[in-house]
């Protein structure tokens, strides 16, 4: 129905669209969309680090209410995050603590699930080895549960921090910035003729995922090299799927 | 905060949203069964694909759910198909993945105490591997499922119908008007639970061996 945007000239469009000096200046520019976007993923990637790991790993140490946490995020798994934000922006309009607070309830279940399950699965033999030792409580968490939950511990932030990144595009659908910005204002554009608002969709759409890539490959690395060394060789996790751009 | 009046009123329009959530949702979950399920069998079968069939439904998977539902617009236009597609392709990177690891999940006794009792391999697929591969499959289902209903959500931007449309057409765009926001965000809630225990109920169902265990 539309032929602009199939045609091999869709090429030049884009590569016109983004080499635009006018796309990198300004408020409105790249530079600027890409900020406020590291700023909501960031902001929202530490404060949900900050509530959920202290709290599964606390969970994961004593072993109780740890099921009753799981089935709650479960429930909030649930909830979509463009759900979430209408509603928190209805609540509290134009605040854009809204968007900060949506993001923190998508990352925290996975956070608090993996460092519950990693301090709970540390091997009961090690437990009783280090208890054998000697060590107490805050001792046991610091220098043998922690450690050794390491790699499960970071592969939920590395999920939910990728999950943020990708999800982060949908402040812009009220009204706040960041790279979701290209998609809805190329949308508003609209598509008729020769792509007018295409080329901004698809560069926002494309920007978002190689943002949320990086932020996988970089965390990776970052769980690699926390790791302890003498876990490193079993410190893969199985099969993962790629989380990225849910609601 | 909540005006109930507005429910009783409106109990036509939420029971169509609804029912077309639940369309938007089963639409692209069975069809990304249709075409999971024979990938994951390739991909097992020749171990050779598994990486590129993992590596493209992966790459999918990456593109922002705000922009996949946009880019549908120039070839299927605002309709409900353009939903369908985007949401179909979301399901296959969690059901190609739940489908190699279902049949690799199969022991290999067994697979091989099926040939040796004469299975030819598509009767040993279909009657052995894959029976055995259902509490897997099923487990990715529920996944599938349970992130689609949420997508669904999404498709407000291309104005498709669902849930999503009664939180913002009926209410976010009335003045923040609170009652079908929480309405809707009460009914995603609602059919993310029930589709769930449905699913439970039918590997139940499904594997009758498993019980007791």
């Amino acid at each position: 129905m539309v032929q602009g945007p199939l045609r091999v000239d869709f090429l030049t469009v884009l590569a016109d669209w983004i080499s635009d000096p006018a796309r990198w200046t300004g408020a409105t520019g790249i530079p600027n969309r890409l900020l406020q976007h590291l700023g909501y993923s960031v902001g929202a990637t530490l404060i949900a680090a900050a509530i959920a790991l202290p709290l599964g790993i606390w969970l994961g140490h004593t072993g109780r209410y740890g099921n009753l946490a799981i089935q709650i995020t479960n429930v909030g798994r649930a909830v979509p995050t463009l759900v979430l934000i209408l509603l928190l922006f209805a609540l509290w309009p134009f605040n854009v603590a809204v968007i900060f607070a949506a993001l923190v309830a998508l990352a925290v279940p996975p956070i608090l699930a993996n460092a519950y399950v990693g301090i709970r699965q540390v091997d009961p033999e090690v437990r009783d080895a280090a208890l054998g030792m000697g060590m107490r409580g805050t001792q046991l968490l610091r220098e043998i549960e922690i450690p050794v939950a390491i790699p499960l511990i970071m592969s939920g932030v590395r999920t939910s921090a990728v999950q943020i990144v990708a999800t982060a595009g949908l402040a812009a659908f009220v009204g706040f910035g960041g790279l979701g910005r290209l998609v809805i204002d190329g949308v508003a554009k609209g598509f008729r003729g020769t792509a007018r608002g295409l080329p901004e969709v698809v560069w926002g759409a494309v920007l978002i995922a190689a943002l949320a890539v990086l932020t996988e490959l970089l965390l990776a690395r970052v769980q690699r090299a926390v790791t302890p060394r003498g876990l490193r060789r079993h410190a893969t996790p199985a099969s993962e799927i790629p989380s990225a751009s849910t609601t | 905060m909540i005006d109930w009046a507005w429910i009783g009123r409106h109990t036509d329009d939420i029971w169509s949203a609804t029912r077309e959530h639940l369309v938007l949702t089963a639409l692209p979950v069975l069809l990304g069964l249709l075409l999971a399920v024979p990938l994951g069998i390739l991909a097992t079968r020749t171990p050779r694909l598994a990486t590129p069939v993992l590596a493209v439904s992966g790459v999918l998977y990456t593109i922002p759910a705000l922009a996949m539902f946009v880019f549908m617009i120039p070839f299927t236009g605002l309709t409900v198909t353009s939903a369908v597609i985007a949401l179909t392709i979301y399901t296959l990177i969690v059901l190609v993945r739940a489908t190699i690891d279902g049949l690799a999940s199969v022991p290999r006794d067994v697979r091989e105490a099926a040939e040796a009792m004469g299975y030819r391999p598509a009767a040993r697929l279909l009657r052995v591997e894959l029976p055995l591969a259902l509490p897997v499959l099923i487990a990715g289902i529920r996944i599938a499922t349970v992130s689609t209903i949420g997508l669904v959500a999404i498709g407000v931007i291309i104005n498709v119908g669902g849930l999503g449309r009664l939180v913002y057409s009926l209410g976010f765009q009335r003045n923040f008007f609170m009652t079908p926001i929480w309405t809707g965000l009460a009914l995603i809630v609602a059919l993310s639970v029930v589709a769930d225990l449905a699913l439970i109920a039918v590997e139940r169902r499904l594997t009758p061996w498993s019980r007791g265990r």
